[in-house]
Parts: C-alpha cells; structure tokens; sequence
C-alpha cells in the first residue's frame, strides 16, 4: 500500500474519521480470503472498495456489516471495535448503518412501503401516522413516491434497488453500504442509481461504502476508492491519484488489461472445493 | 479402523446437528415464552397467518386422510377380532390406537409434508436472496422475525389438529362398525368413549407438541442452512422433509418409552 496516499484526504471532508479497518483477516475454513485489510473511513466521504471478481472485496463489505467474522483484526466504527462487541451492541450500532444488497433483498411477502416501514416498525414506537409519513417521504427521496402498495415482484431491477435504498435509509443512517449497486441494471439505470448516490451524499452528508467492479460509477461517484486485489489492499487515494498512479496492479486494472482468469485446472479445482459458501467475488 | 472412524464422524455429525436443532428450538422457545415479558412482543399477526397456513388450510386433507386411516384401522382389527368373536372390540381398537398413536403421528406427517417443507423452502429462498442477511443488518433476529411466530403456529395448531385428526379416525372406525358389527352410531361413539382414559388423550396431545417443536426446528434450521443458489432450496426442502419424519419419530420412541415406564398398572 501507498501510504502516502493514505494520509491524504480529500479537502472537503471533516476529519473525523467513520470507520477504521486495522489489519482485518478474514478466512473461510482454511483459506484466508482477506489477508490484513487496514484504511479509514471519513465522515461524509464516499469510499468505493474496487475490486475484480474473486477479490474478496464483497466479502469485506459483509465483515464490516457484521455478517462475517473475520479471524483477526479490529473494524471500529463509531469509535466502537464491532469485531468484539456482545449482539446487543452491534445490533446498537446496526440501526445506525444502512446497507443495499446487490439484489435489493426486499422481503417478497411484504409490499414495497412494508419492506421500507419494516426497520421503523422493529426499532421505534412512531405512531403508525408518523411511519407513513416517513415512508413516504424515503419513496420520494429515491424517486419511487406513490409504489408503496406495490409488491417488489411487480418492480423493475432499478426500481428494487431503489426501494431497497429507501429501506435502508429508513432509520436514517449514519453510514451507507451498497453492494454492487449497479450490477445486473442497464447503464441508464445504472446511472441513475450512481446519480441517487450522489444526491443522497450531497443532501445528507451521509458517509458512503461502495463495493463495485464498475470503472465508470466507481470514478463518478467515489471522493476516494481502495482497490483490493487477491485479498490486500493494493492502492488507496483520491481518484486522481488513483488515475495517475503507475502501480503496474492498478494500471492493469483501471486499463482493464486482459489476464488469464486462472493459470491450471488444478488450482481451480482446488479454489472450487475450499470455498464451501457462497463465491467470494 | 476406517469404518470406526466412519461411524464416529456420523455420530458426532448426529449429535451437531440434534445440538443445532435444540439451540434453534430452544430460542425459538425463549422469543415466544420469554422475550415477550421483556419488552419484546409477541409477532401475533404473523403467527396467526401462519396458524391459519398450518392448522386451518391443512383441514380438509388431514380429515380424508385421518378418516381412512381409521376405517382402515377397524377393518385390520376386525379381522383378527373376527376370530376370537369379539368384533364389538373393534371400536375399542381405533380409538386407543387412534389417540395414543395414529393421530399425532400422521397428524405430523401431514404437517410436514404442508409447513415443514414450506418453512424450509421460504427461509431458504430468503437465505439465497439476501433478505436473511438484510433483517441481520437491520438488527433484526431472523429467528425473533421468522421462526416464531412458525414455533408458537405450530405448538398450538398441531395438538388442535390431532384432536381433530382423532375425531376423524373414530368416525372413520365407526364406518365400519356401523356398516359390519352391528352397531349404531350413538352406540359406536359411546363404546370409544368408554374406551378412552384421559391419560390416553393426553399423552398423544404431549407428543403432537413435541412433534410441533420438532417440525419447527428441522424446517427452518434446513432453511436457515441453505447455501448459493435455487437448486439448494430444492435440497434442503426435501432434507428438511425426510429429517422431520424420520425427528419425529425418533421423539415418538422417546416419549412412548417414557409414557410407557411411567404408567403403572
């Protein structure tokens, strides 16, 4: 890692930091994925965690929601250590985070306004007047205002993505995670969504985490982005110093210079049966 | 020294995953009988939805199949009462072995086969798409949200459903008995009635809980435990199938021999 490049921030950010990765590990059985991941997170900054497939950078973003534990290291995120911390904590610190899953996971049993109602149901005794309110007001804030009796079946992929969004703005969260928020959607949407991104930094000086292979939203919407590679960090900046690094790894990927995806069937092989869950991409 | 090794890993994976399925039962019992006294309330809509998916919609087809199994039953025991001349023991024979026996067990058979296979493959379904880990994120407990309001369905709705399932069989008997043996109806029921100690009412009503609690936890621990992709729904829904039968009788052994040595006579 630069590390010049880490200890520069970008002008306009505060400088408190958000979140603070210190050498994370993380294995599944006996093969370690991500091997001593450290950065920071400022607050009101955009991260984009940039990574190819296989890189281990979705499995870092479920580490830092708490979905994985990671063998060693420490992930401290509002001055708390969420890798030693009781349930009852982390779920403390959890309703202050809000994460969008590539696919949207909105509950399919419920509709659109329950999906985005659901976390303001669990965690707060708001009168139900006040909640659709709120709802409301979450629809409107990602363009989705009047879907709310819809089922997410009935919904476009760009239109889930956004109510997934919604509900993860529901308790109005400090930080924002979003897991390839625009795979699958075509580069309208995709666009679209990028744009949603950065209303949503501009309009809450909300902290954003984004884990994405998309060259093109990652350098439109990041302040600063981590490329990890093989489960290291290989470059952390701003995006200029990202796109005027030399590193041959980075260049290789921003270049996005073809390589042979795996060398021999053996290792492949290998690679396939030591992953027992789900691919780590 | 393979085939030892062979068995104790069995074992050992045996009793991991009985282990697995009383931690996921025994929270399931905390949220329902616990929690809701610690400020945690009850998730009474969504167990109500289910106690009508379990318990109301599996009516029609648990009284058919109940209502045969105790014809059946009669015509089985008369012939061999037939024999001895006592056929008018015949009402005797459905109603013990339909309370006691029968009337939990396919009771269960048929639950699972309705909601043990469903709840495996609506949490698997969710476990592939993310929304588990969404209500994690959300500092939501999947098995507060999820297994619940399925656990308190079940423990009610599986005694209410074998009571009924009980009532089928006799009058399935009483079919015959009615059609064979020379009794009335009145007579028939009132033979079944005499035959029937409380004990044997309740011992069967105890296990139809406990088949409930199991149906419960294999359902949505297999769900729970769906890896990548559409094609593990599929497995784990017919792993949480054949587990439940095979769970539910293996409870079934236990509180019989239980029943058995506890009852003096």
């Amino acid at each position: 890692m630069d590390s010049s490049m880490d200890t520069e921030r970008a002008d306009s950010q505060d400088s408190e930091v958000m979140l603070s990765l210190r050498d994370l590990r993380v294995s599944y059985g006996e093969r370690e994925i991500l091997h001593g991941i450290s950065f920071d997170v400022m607050r009101g900054e955009t991260m984009v965690i940039l990574g190819g497939s296989g890189s281990g950078k979705s499995t870092l973003l479920r580490t830092l929601v708490g979905l994985e534990k990671p063998s060693s290291g420490q992930i401290w995120i509002k001055g708390k250590d969420i890798t030693a911390i009781s349930q009852a904590e982390l779920d403390e610190i959890r309703r202050k985070i809000g994460m969008s899953f590539q696919g949207g996971a909105l509950f399919g049993s419920m509709t659109v306004g329950e999906n985005v109602a659901l976390p303001l149901r669990e965690h707060t005794k708001l009168e139900e007047s006040t909640i659709e309110i709120m709802l409301r007001l979450k629809l409107e804030q990602v363009g989705l205002a009047g879907f709310e009796y819809y089922m997410p079946a009935q919904l476009s992929g760009g239109m889930k993505k956004r109510a997934a969004v919604a509900r993860a703005l529901a308790m109005d969260p400090e930080i924002l995670f979003f897991d390839e928020p625009s795979a699958g959607l075509d580069p309208i949407i995709a666009a679209g969504i990028d744009q949603l991104i950065q209303e949503l930094k501009k309009a809450f000086r909300m902290t954003i985490i984004v884990v994405t292979h998309e060259l093109a939203s990652a350098f439109l919407i990041a302040d600063r982005m981590v490329l990890i590679d093989k489960g290291n960090v290989v470059a952390i900046g701003t995006v200029e110093q990202l796109r005027s690094s030399t590193q041959p790894r980075v260049r290789q990927f921003l270049d996005r210079v073809a390589e042979p995806e795996v060398a021999r069937e053996l290792d492949y092989l290998q690679m396939l049966t030591e992953e027992p869950r789900r691919s780590a991409s | 020294m393979q085939l030892l090794s062979q068995i104790g890993g069995s074992v050992t994976n045996g009793l991991a995953y009985v282990g697995s399925l009383a931690l996921l039962g025994g929270r399931a019992a905390f949220y329902t009988l616990v929690a809701p006294f610690r400020g945690k309330p009850l998730r009474l809509q969504r167990a109500i939805a289910q106690a009508m998916e379990v318990g109301v919609r599996a009516l029609p087809i648990l009284s058919l199949i109940t209502f045969f199994i105790g014809l059946i039953l009669a015509l089985q025991a008369a012939y061999e009462l037939r024999q001895f001349g006592a056929i008018n023991l015949v009402a005797t024979a459905v109603a013990v072995s339909m309370t006691r026996e029968l009337g939990p067990l396919i009771t269960a058979i048929v639950v699972i086969g309705r909601s043990g296979s469903a709840f495996a493959a609506e949490i698997g379904t969710m476990k592939v798409t993310e929304e588990i880990d969404a209500l994690e994120t959300m500092a939501i407990s999947p098995i507060h949200f999820l297994v619940t309001p399925k656990f308190l369905a079940m423990i009610i709705m599986l005694p209410c459903l074998t009571i009924w399932a009980n009532a089928m069989g006799i009058l399935g008997g009483s079919l015959f008995g009615v059609a064979q043996a020379d009794f009335t109806w009145a007579r028939y029921i009132q033979a079944s009635i005499d035959a029937l100690f409380m004990r044997d009412i309740t011992t069967g009503l105890i296990k139809s809980v406990m088949f409930g609690i199991t149906i419960t936890a294999v359902g949505c621990l297999e769900g729970l435990s769906t890896g990548a992709g559409a094609e593990e729904v599929g497995r784990s829904t017919t792993k949480a199938v054949v587990m439940s039968i095979f769970m539910v009788v293996v409870v079934d052994l236990i509180f019989t021999l239980m029943f058995f040595f506890t009852t003096e006579h």
